[in-house]
């Protein structure tokens, strides 16, 4: 019998409120996994400010902090500021926000706590969507996907602009650690999670997140659909740790990009050309990775710098 | 107690040091910038033991304040103008969460056109946010309008976020002697913050959250209740710091010379100096003017003014801060205070000193002038006053 390595304790209780197959619910609940109770989340406005219920009841079995949609980055620097402060030095400080409250809105105040190398994680939990105003476009929405603004009509394709790619623009402040997750892959989600949870600085996750009410399939497909994404090489699953990438879900061979899109209405109306398209984008990236991977990392003075520690008063 | 040569920007760093305050947060913008440097300077050196985060927007900045506060720490940041005005958000977010986080802004012109000199605009658009408003005259004040502040905020009954204002450069960059506490004087009148329990690490608790309109109104009134008690917390702590001090008590709202006035002039800020000196004037001329200084513009300490004010015959306020539609902001509100008295004086309008222009002795002898000639509802520009335009035209 294989060895259950996806720890038993809960800290995402079961009266939570996310939509049945909600995969950011999923995803908090294996990061939450892994850091275990001393835990300080905050977290934006997003889904899952609805999720974790409201006043004066909550569905997590940790201290959560709400703060504005774009300031994540920023409160997650006040509360490990604070704990350094106050002598909490052991607590798991992070941010949990949404593509929109870190890709748009929020990428000023995410830049800045990378900046200033907070020792804490940020998680991008990333349904492609503003999901929890009823499925508006965001940066990350990918290209030709339909939302509620960017219909599909005689003259309109769904959104008209690529995906915008977080994972670069967080590797260009060298972070300690970044990884991508997806909760199909709960033993990787979990062990990057582990890894982080021992590292100082400034950490990073880019989870995919499905959503079945925004994608338009059926909730039970949550699992599936997320898999798929990795497995057509899409959603590729790696982490940078001081400078160096390393695949961690490996294929000889990926599906077809059309598998991952044919079972979402929000790609339903792509045409063969635009199908075609897509896995293109999806096979170059993918070589690209893996030259990436192969390449060796630059060297950044910026990684090796410790902590920097307040002197005692004099 | 040592006296020091220090400007308002430095006494707002000395007050932080003294305070010892945990964390500090700050995005830099003129006039504010020697207030942080000077903050920067005791951390560097050692001489305050705080987490200084240096961040990429005053937004950030104040966002790093409430969670760290958030937290149980005691915390600080400075702004001015634009910087306060981006923080608009984070402002409700500060006092809706009950952090008693303490700021110093100096007082500075909104753009456009960029102008970087004495103006309250930006304070005076942020009195509906929750927070306590505590507007300084002297360098003296600002550093011990700091320390009041930090024991106001921190009080249980009152548990929200303070500004402590300071004229741009009059106060900001100008130097004057401050008499400096001891840091265990200090220590005695303002003990360590006693963090709130609802964010704690392994407690499933949630600090913000969602409800309905059941709930959110009972966090409403809690803040508007905690808001009455300001003042009589105020004067309490102001009791306590003239004692162990010797200085003030300086009180919500300071009269001068109000004895028989019939004509008395209201002011905020580095103007009551010069306002005082014109006073003491008419005085010397034997016309029965005299003063009246507001300290605490949030919450409006109405009861003071109606105290002040109800037995005289006219009443100038002088706005050094535009607003649209009515006469000024402090003008109307000294209106709304005097009407519930039983006999209510006229009261004028003036708008002075607006983005730096300096308010003169003269000036200020020109409204009361005013003020005993002709009563007017509407707001007087006493900047461009016709005599003025001639002088500079």
């Amino acid at each position: 019998m294989a060895k259950l390595t996806i720890p038993a304790q809960e800290w995402v209780r079961s009266g939570h409120s996310a939509c049945p197959g909600c995969a950011p619910a999923l995803a908090v609940r294996l990061l939450l996994k892994g850091l275990g109770p001393r835990t300080l989340v905050s977290m934006p406005a997003c889904c899952w400010t609805v999720i974790a219920t409201p006043y004066p009841t909550t569905a997590l079995g940790v201290a959560m902090l709400d703060n504005p949609i774009e300031s994540t980055g920023a409160s997650i620097s006040g509360l490990r500021a604070a704990a350094d402060a106050l002598g909490l030095t052991d607590v798991n400080v992070v941010g949990i926000a949404g593509d929109g409250g870190t890709a748009d809105i929020g990428l000023q105040a995410m830049s800045g706590m990378l900046e200033r190398r907070t020792d804490a994680i940020y998680v991008m939990y990333d349904n492609e969507a503003y999901m929890n105003t009823g499925i508006q476009r965001s940066g990350a929405t990918p290209w030709h996907a339909w939302t509620t603004t960017t219909p599909v009509g005689p003259a309109a394709r769904g959104k008209a602009e690529p995906k915008k790619e977080i994972m670069p623009i967080v590797l260009a402040h060298h972070p300690v650690y970044a990884a991508t997750v997806n909760p199909s892959f709960p033993e990787d989600f979990l062990a990057k999670v582990e890894k982080a949870r021992d590292l100082h600085g400034p950490r990073f996750f880019h989870a995919l997140t499905a959503c079945p009410p925004g994608w338009k399939y059926d909730s039970a497909e949550t699992i599936e659909i997320g898999s798929l994404a990795t497995e057509t090489g899409l959603f590729p699953l790696y982490e940078v740790v001081d400078e160096r990438l390393r695949i961690t879900r490996r294929y000889s061979r990926l599906k077809p990009v059309r598998e991952y899109l044919d079972r979402q209405g929000r790609f339903r109306h792509l045409t063969e050309e635009e199908i075609d398209r897509v896995q293109a984008t999806v096979t170059a990236n993918w070589e690209d990775l893996l030259r990436r991977e192969a390449a060796p990392p630059a060297p950044v003075a910026t990684v090796a710098l410790p902590r920097p520690t307040i002197a005692p008063p004099a | 107690m040592t006296q020091q040569v220090l400007s308002g920007n430095h006494a707002q760093s000395e007050a932080v040091r003294l305070a010892r305050v945990q964390v500090i947060s700050a995005y830099p913008i003129t006039p504010q910038t020697s207030i942080v440097e000077g903050i920067a300077d005791f951390v560097a050196q050692g001489r305050l033991d705080a987490q200084f985060v240096k961040v990429e927007s005053e937004h950030s900045a104040l966002q790093v304040c409430v969670s760290a506060a958030a937290l149980g720490a005691r915390t600080y940041t400075a702004t001015s103008s634009q910087g306060l005005l981006l923080m608009h958000e984070l402002l409700h977010w500060a006092s809706g969460m009950r952090a008693p986080i303490v700021m110093g802004v100096v007082n500075r012109a909104v753009a456009p056109p960029w102008n970087a000199g004495a103006d309250h605009t930006d304070t005076v658009a942020q009195r509906d946010t929750g927070w306590i408003q505590l507007y300084a005259e002297t360098n003296q004040e600002v550093l011990d309008l700091v320390l009041e502040a930090y024991r106001l905020s921190e009080d249980p009954a009152v548990r929200l976020p303070t500004m402590v204002t300071e004229d741009a450069f009059y106060l900001s960059h100008t130097v004057e002697p401050v008499d400096v506490p001891t840091v265990e004087e200090v220590d005695a009148f303002l003990p360590p913050r006693v963090g709130h329990a609802i964010l704690v690490p392994e407690r499933a608790s949630r600090l913000g959250s969602f409800t309905g309109p059941e709930d959110y109104v009972r966090f409403r009134q809690d803040e508007a209740l905690a808001m009455d008690r300001v003042r009589p917390t105020f004067a309490s702590i102001e009791s306590d710091f003239a004692r162990r001090f010797g200085r003030g008590p300086g009180g919500a709202v300071e009269a001068y010379r109000l004895d028989d006035a019939t004509s008395v002039l209201v002011t905020l800020g580095t103007a009551t100096t010069t306002a005082r000196s014109i006073v003491d004037e008419l005085r010397r001329e034997g016309r029965p003017v005299g003063l009246l200084k507001i300290r605490l513009l949030r919450p409006f300490p109405d009861h003071e003014v109606r105290e002040a004010l109800s037995e005289v015959d006219r009443v100038g306020v002088l706005d050094r801060s535009w607003t649209f539609g009515m006469a000024g902001a402090v003008a109307t509100e000294v209106r709304a205070a005097l009407y519930p008295a039983t006999h209510h004086p006229p009261v004028t309008s003036f708008v002075a000193g607006v983005g730096g222009r300096d308010i003169t002795p003269a000036l200020v002898h020109r409204m009361f002038d005013r003020l005993d000639r002709k009563i007017t509802p509407d707001p007087i520009w006493m900047d461009l006053e016709p005599a003025e335009v001639k002088v500079d035209g």
